[in-house]
């Protein structure tokens, strides 16, 4: 048998290696190999020449980027002007006017402190006091009140800095939530293990907008009278409740996925029920179920977009709220298209990553 | 609060040393306390609420389900007027989210998997822009498609006069879209019933067929037979009663299309995020359906023999289904708790319905409980029938 | 677990918000330094921010009012924009002190949600707004139109009534934001719009063409819009109530924001009596003895507050009509300040 393999091996190494990467020959064979498929090819050819070239003049020929709402209705092509004109209340919303470097500069530390995160050789204990320190150095840009920055109240939160803070926030508040339903709901307590599934049940049962109705509606006559809680806080406190339940399901996944030899070798070394699962099985499940709580991360990212619905001024509500200006009011593709870029980039660049641990991983 | 979490954990210290040897009466020590805190914390928003709602004089109760709810609501599939009660708005309201989910649903299917086979084509060209499309669906919130394609109706399309007829009796204004329909006739009642009987028919020729193939080893040509019957029996009865041909044009009266069928903008811009969306996901699912079923099978059917057809219908889909089916039926749900956004658009779903309800009543708790409890129970006959699917796959299982 | 849970909401509650436990909303408020006011979240001239971020309308100076009445400083006030389905939830909630969000009285919201209504700071009746290009000249030849409403709203409710009543078919359109709502009509979703006449004015006033609409004659409801405070807290509805009389009573008597100063001077007993300078008014309400002088210095008359937001020379160019004073031939009419 080996034999055999060798000389198939051998006789392959012997033969001319056949180069096709004449661009003629590539396009042969990928695009016009069969009689369907060369069909596919041009009807698809065809498509995209009815699609692409007037997509392209409207976009980009005759299109204006810093007019006047006037000059553009004049005009046939995309008004990216709303854009310009508009993009200190589109990007910050309420929040002063001149106090805006705070948090433009609290956005560009958690971009830093994300793409500080994306090497793993930086995956150490540090790493999670840099971010305890990274968030809360953050939360006082845009808070103040200390160290002579003025104090802005956080009703006036706005724009990009909201959706962030809502998404980083709900995920990092959300995770240890989410492990211990997990953990509770694998656990051999019955009682426990009831209301940890009720829990999850429950959440994962309702859509996000019902709870978030919840917070915003609900949550102030649970509280006794002359308690107030901010109606961001609420909005947020909703978005954990969801993102920890869906974070449980992965991790319970993860849990699922170590063998029974690990947990009994744990106990045999006479480790106690937090030990066990500190020191030998949550590190290793919670490498397996890296990726798909980076998926969590990207729904949640794009969920805290609903929060539209109870009337907080996060990036879509700004736009929206610019779009109502009455000069404006036509131009909605094009500020959806430049919101939608902006949740795409992010987007792409966490599943793009996702994708490339995912592989890491692996080998 | 803060009291109880400190007794609690004092609780814990002074119990932990002498039981640490006992795990049984540890593990109910602990379950008491989750339960006791749970209790503790359900009764302490319990009485708050109650003790607002008192104060308060807020009604309570579902009392208003028999009021009149004097409010229209936009389209229905039940007649409803404004005369009949909450209760009657709140079932309109379910079926038309039934509604969209349904339709939703087949067309991203159907969707869903096109794409995921163009994502394994051959065709360079064809995978690249399924892959383009499946990236940029997946990254851009739900809701902004929603808000995207509802201003691309009221925007971008004409008014009604001066509707756009892309094919003889289809209508698009900014109005939605207006179909023409066959119009009513005893003919299709009966077509619907000999459709019907039709599945019934092939379901037992099915079982029959297998019988008789472990039985004698001859194969039945049960895949043209069935569609054979399937639709040639509502053929047969649309000749049989006439032949009816007369189509329900619409026609712009006044200031809307009358007849035919109509579908609002609302209707249509929900139904095309909510396909568009969901179809990404269920793109990569069959895609990594087909591929988890490694070539090696296919090669294996082929060297018994089996047909192409028959590699695909015996080997391939059973596999590929048993891991297709348990994230597509999430997807499924996804969906349906999307088609919950329609409140941001102005469809009249069960939330939008329900939202108007607590508005006028006042009484949001119940409204809100509400909304839960109808997902939810969306969610449970989902997992209802998943349990059941996975079952009858184990069996498959040996 | 749960305890995690439960830590997580005592310090999200301790540790950010401001906790004020009182039971009177009035001694809640000055605890606080200010007065949380639910408004409407755009609403051209009751209540929108404009380009800077800064809140004006109707409503808003209204809220201001209360603001001044309360601390002498029309800046202790924090704005919360509520959507339709929010607003009557937040004050019975206590998550804001009084809503001056163009919301009807009825005897419905006075009893069954728990509100109680003060003094009406605008009158207002539930007309249509239509495209001129559809030729309509009076409501009745709306059968079978398409509808543009605000879902939640006594609007949604007349405008069946009345289409009930008249035996007319009509298909509504409900979107929940005013602004989303307004774009759906201008694009031509829907043949007409439905709302307070008021607010189809404001409506009107931002269409791109606004001379291409006009608002039909018909009125076919009484929308008396006043501030509510939750039932059964007379204090703090004493004070809302007497601010926005304090405005109306000053235009009866002559007193604006500019003369306001040489009225002080005034021998004429009643005016004495509404500035404070005979003290007596200010403790009755537990306010400063000048409480009334503040809120016509910092915010105007309601003559002035009217002109400013909604009148002639803004956008929206509403006469006074049934919003003139009682002497003027409207119906706004003040108690006696005594």
């Amino acid at each position: 048998m080996d034999k055999l393999k060798n000389n198939i091996i051998q006789s392959d190494g012997l033969k001319a290696p056949v180069i096709r990467i004449g661009a003629l020959q590539w396009i042969r064979s990928n695009l016009f190999n069969g009689v369907f498929n060369s069909i596919l090819t041009i009807v698809t050819l065809l498509l995209l020449y009815k699609v692409v070239p007037p997509f392209i003049k409207w976009a980009f020929i005759d299109s204006f980027w810093f007019s006047t709402a006037k000059e553009c209705s004049a005009g046939d092509g995309a008004c990216w002007s709303i854009i310009p004109a508009n993009i200190r209340f589109i990007i910050f919303g309420f929040y002063p006017h001149e106090l805006h470097w705070r948090p433009l500069l609290a956005m560009i530390m958690m971009v830093g402190l994300i793409l500080y995160c994306k090497n793993r050789d930086h995956w150490k204990k540090s790493l999670i006091y840099i971010w305890i320190a990274g968030l809360i150095i953050m939360g006082l840009l845009m808070k103040g009140g200390l160290f002579g920055l003025t104090s802005v109240d956080s009703d006036q939160w706005g724009g990009l800095p909201l959706t962030l803070m809502l998404s980083v926030f709900g995920m990092v508040a959300a995770y240890p939530l989410g492990i211990v339903l997990a953990l509770g709901r694998r656990s051999k307590m019955p009682a426990v293990k009831t209301v940890c599934i009720i829990y999850i049940e429950l959440i994962r049962g309702v859509p996000l907008i019902s709870l978030l109705f919840m917070s915003a509606i609900l949550f102030p006559l649970f509280f006794p009278q002359g308690v107030t809680i901010n109606k961001i806080i609420r909005a947020q406190a909703a978005i954990i409740m969801f993102t920890a339940a869906y974070i449980a399901e992965v991790v319970r996944g993860g849990l699922q996925a170590i063998t029974r030899g690990q947990y009994e070798a744990a106990e045999s070394l006479g480790l106690n029920y937090a030990q066990k699962m500190r020191l030998v099985i949550l590190p290793q499940a919670l490498k397996i179920v890296i990726p798909p709580t980076v998926g969590i991360l990207i729904s949640a990212f794009k969920d805290t977009s609903l929060v539209v619905i109870i009337a907080l001024y996060e990036i879509l509500k700004t736009t929206r709220t610019a779009l109502a200006d009455p000069a404006w009011m036509g131009f909605s593709p094009e500020a959806y298209i430049f919101v939608a870029l902006i949740y795409f980039v992010c987007c792409y660049t966490m599943s793009n990553y996702s994708r490339r641990l995912e592989k890491e991983l692996h080998s | 609060m803060r009291n109880s979490n400190n007794s609690s954990s004092t609780g814990n210290a002074e119990q932990k040393i002498p039981l640490l040897n006992d795990p049984k009466i540890r593990s109910i020590v602990y379950q008491i306390l989750t339960i006791g805190m749970v209790v503790l914390l359900g009764y302490y928003l319990f009485s708050n609420t109650v003790t607002n709602l008192k104060r308060q004089s807020i009604a309570t109760g579902f009392g208003f389900f028999e009021k009149e709810a004097s409010f229209e609501i936009g389209e229905s599939l039940i007649p409803y007027s404004a005369a009949d009660t909450y209760g009657k708005a709140l079932f309109v309201g379910i079926l038309n989210t039934v509604k969209v989910a349904f339709i939703g649903i087949v067309l991203t299917v159907i969707l869903g998997t096109f794409l995921g086979i163009a994502r394994l084509s051959k065709n360079w060209l064809v995978s690249k822009l399924a892959a383009v499309y499946i990236e940029v669906m997946q990254d851009i919130p739900i809701l902004l498609q929603l808000f995207f394609w509802y201003s691309f109706f009221y925007d971008i399309l004409p008014p009604t006069r001066e509707a756009l007829e892309p094919m003889k009796g289809v209508f698009m204004s900014n109005r939605g879209l207006a179909f023409a329909i066959p119009e009513a006739h005893p003919a299709y009642k009966y077509m619907a019933i000999s459709f019907i009987v039709g599945c019934i028919a092939v379901y037992f020729l099915r079982k029959w067929a297998k019988k008789r193939q472990e039985k004698t080893g001859q194969i039945f040509p049960l895949f043209l037979c069935s569609i054979a019957i399937i639709l040639g029996l509502p053929l047969v009865t649309w000749l049989f009663s006439g032949a009816p041909h007369r189509m329900n044009v619409p026609e712009l009266v006044g200031f809307n299309f009358q007849g035919g069928l109509n579908i609002s903008p609302e209707f249509g811009a929900l139904l095309l995020g909510l396909v568009l969306y969901t179809a990404a996901f269920v793109a990569e699912i069959v895609r990594a359906g087909i591929q988890a079923v490694s070539k090696g099978q296919t090669e294996a059917a082929m060297a018994i023999g089996l047909k192409p057809g028959q590699i695909l219908n015996l080997v391939i889909l059973p596999q590929a289904l048993r891991v297709i089916i348990p994230p597509l039926t999430s997807q499924m749900l996804n969906l349906t708790k999307n088609s919950s956004l329609a409140v941001a658009i102005g469809f009249p779903d069960f939330v939008s319905v329900a939202s108007t309800t607590i508005n006028q009543t006042g009484q949001a708790i119940e409204g809100i409980t509400m909304i839960m409890v109808v997902y939810l129970c969306f969610s449970l006959l989902t997992s209802f029938f998943m349990n059941w699917y996975n079952k009858k796959m184990a069996l498959v299982e040996r | 677990m749960k305890l995690f849970k439960l830590c997580l909401v005592v310090g999200i509650v301790f540790a950010i918000s401001g906790v004020a436990f009182a039971g009177q909303t009035f001694d809640s408020v000055k605890a606080k330094g200010f007065v949380q006011v639910g408004v409407n979240e755009g609403l051209f001239g009751f209540g929108k921010p404009d380009e800077k971020g800064v809140w004006r309308g109707l409503d808003v100076d209204t809220a201001r009012a209360i603001a001044v009445a309360v601390f002498g400083d029309a800046s202790k006030v924090k704005f919360i924009p509520l959507t339709a389905v929010q607003r009557f939830t937040a004050l019975q909630a206590g998550e804001i002190d009084v809503l001056c969000r163009n919301a009807t009285q009825t005897l419905g919201r006075d009893t069954e949600l728990g509100l109680d209504f003060a003094q009406v700071n605008y009158y207002d009746g539930q007309g249509f707004l239509v495209p001129k290009k559809l030729k309509i000249k009076r409501a009745k030849e709306l059968d079978g139109a398409t509808i543009c409403v605000l879902p939640g709203t006594t609007t949604e409710l007349n405008v069946a009534d009345y289409f009930r009543t008249n035996n007319m078919k009509m298909k509504p359109v409900v979107i929940e934001s005013n602004v989303e709502l307004n774009k759906a009509f201008f694009a031509g979703r829907c043949d007409c719009m439905t709302s307070d006449a008021s607010q189809l004015a404001s409506v009107r006033a931002v269409a791109p063409n606004p001379d291409d609409y006009m608002i039909l004659p018909d009125i076919i409801s009484k929308e008396p819009l006043a501030p509510a405070v939750r039932h059964g807290d007379n204090q703090w509805k004493d004070i809302v109530n007497y601010s926005v009389l304090a405005m109306i009573e000053a235009e009866d008597l002559g007193i604006t924001s500019k003369n306001i100063d040489e009225m002080l001077k005034s021998k004429n007993p009643l005016i004495m009596r509404f500035l404070g300078v005979t003290s007596g008014n200010g403790k009755a309400l537990g306010l400063s003895e000048n409480w009334a002088y503040n809120i016509i210095k910092q915010v105007g008359n309601y003559a002035e507050v009217f002109e400013r937001n909604v009148g002639k020379n803004t956008p929206l160019k509403l006469e006074r009509g049934l919003n003139a004073l009682w002497k003027d031939g409207g119906i706004m009419y003040s108690p006696p300040f005594k």
